[in-house]
């Protein structure tokens, strides 16, 4: 690491800046409009698609790569459990649970 | 609604409370391996700790940290962790009326992640919603700063989250609580159009994008008749 503390700090401002820029357009935005129910309803289903997108990348690839079995395998426990309406803490646990022990059990 | 009342939901509600609580006890452990990593590759100890409080997304921080440790750019390390974060543009225009106004909408956009959003999403009416959202931010916020900081002041020892299964009990989270949604047909069929887009081009495209790509999905619900939405 060659980089100088300022530009560092500068780095991570602007970094929050932009983000929290992207957090509060959509608030401040809707304040000034009314939208029509069809727009609500794909508003909440573009989120439900952004979510299932980044469940489906975070599981089954690392950085560009599917790498892994256990975490997939874990996840996919979870979604069985969730599927049959099992309570959120059996899912999550479970999910943890099943890729922590196949790792322990050598699978990548 | 007065913060009081958020506090009354989720005393009421205290499934929600323990769903909340369980989330941010994982989520403080990936920040405690944040931490650690992020010194372990040679950066100050301030790094990590001020990008957990000025930017508070566990993805672009990864990112952001990976690229600078690299010796990366640092223009395209923030442009690589906004590409990341633009995905919260769709979420404040979904979750924008359970904020309020003036200060409250300052810290509610700053709480504004993954969780807290997708917490909000599963819940039946609109105070439990906001009790869900701010819950979740709030509570997150703190246990990310607090796990980050531990983690960075401890250093390398710090154990590696994969060994607990964390890295599946994230995606498991969000999933438990977007599946309510995905019950829905429409619903169903867009975000597996999007998933299917995200997942055939993430090997090629940088972070972010390909969860981007997937708003594509929507065009399926835009298809559907009028008549057929739901008031």
């Amino acid at each position: 690491m060659t980089m100088s503390t300022p530009a560092l700090v500068l780095a991570v401002l602007v970094l929050g800046a932009g983000t929290f820029a992207f957090r509060y357009a959509g608030p401040a935005l809707r304040d000034r409009m009314t939208l029509p129910p069809r727009a609500e309803w794909l508003l909440g289903v573009a989120t439900v698609v952004l979510l299932a997108a980044l469940v489906a990348t975070t599981t089954l690839l690392d950085g560009g790569e599917f790498d892994s079995v256990a975490r997939p395998a874990g996840v996919a426990v979870g979604a069985v459990l969730a599927w049959r309406r099992a309570p959120f803490v059996v899912v999550v646990l479970a999910a943890a649970g099943t890729a922590a022990v196949l790792r322990l059990l050598g699978v990548p | 609604m007065a913060m009081r009342s958020i506090y009354r939901t989720l005393r009421a509600d205290r499934e929600l409370a323990r769903d909340i609580g369980l989330v941010c006890l994982a989520d403080a452990v990936v920040g405690l391996s944040f931490g650690a990593i992020a010194v372990g590759e040679g950066l100050p100890l301030w790094l990590p700790t001020l990008l957990s409080v000025v930017v508070f997304a566990g993805a672009a921080q990864f990112v952001f940290v990976g690229l600078i440790a690299s010796g990366g750019n640092p223009v395209a390390a923030v442009l690589a962790g906004l590409l990341v974060n633009v995905r919260h543009v769709v979420f404040g225009f979904t979750v924008g009326d359970l904020l309020g106004r003036g200060w409250r909408r300052l810290a509610g956009s700053h709480v504004m992640v993954d969780e807290s959003v997708a917490f909000a999403l599963a819940q039946p009416d609109p105070a439990r919603r906001r009790a869900a959202y701010w819950g979740c931010g709030v509570l997150l916020f703190g246990c990310w700063n607090l796990g980050v900081l531990a983690g960075a002041s401890i250093g390398t020892v710090v154990g590696d989250p994969a060994a607990l299964g964390l890295d599946a009990a994230f995606p498991a989270v969000l999933l438990a609580l977007v599946l309510p949604a995905l019950r829905d047909r429409t619903t169903a069929l867009a975000a597996a159009t999007g998933v299917a887009i995200a997942l055939a081009t993430a090997p090629f495209l940088q972070a972010g994008l390909p969860v981007l790509l997937a708003l594509a999905g929507v065009v399926v619900a835009l298809a559907r008749p009028r008549a057929e939405v739901p008031a």
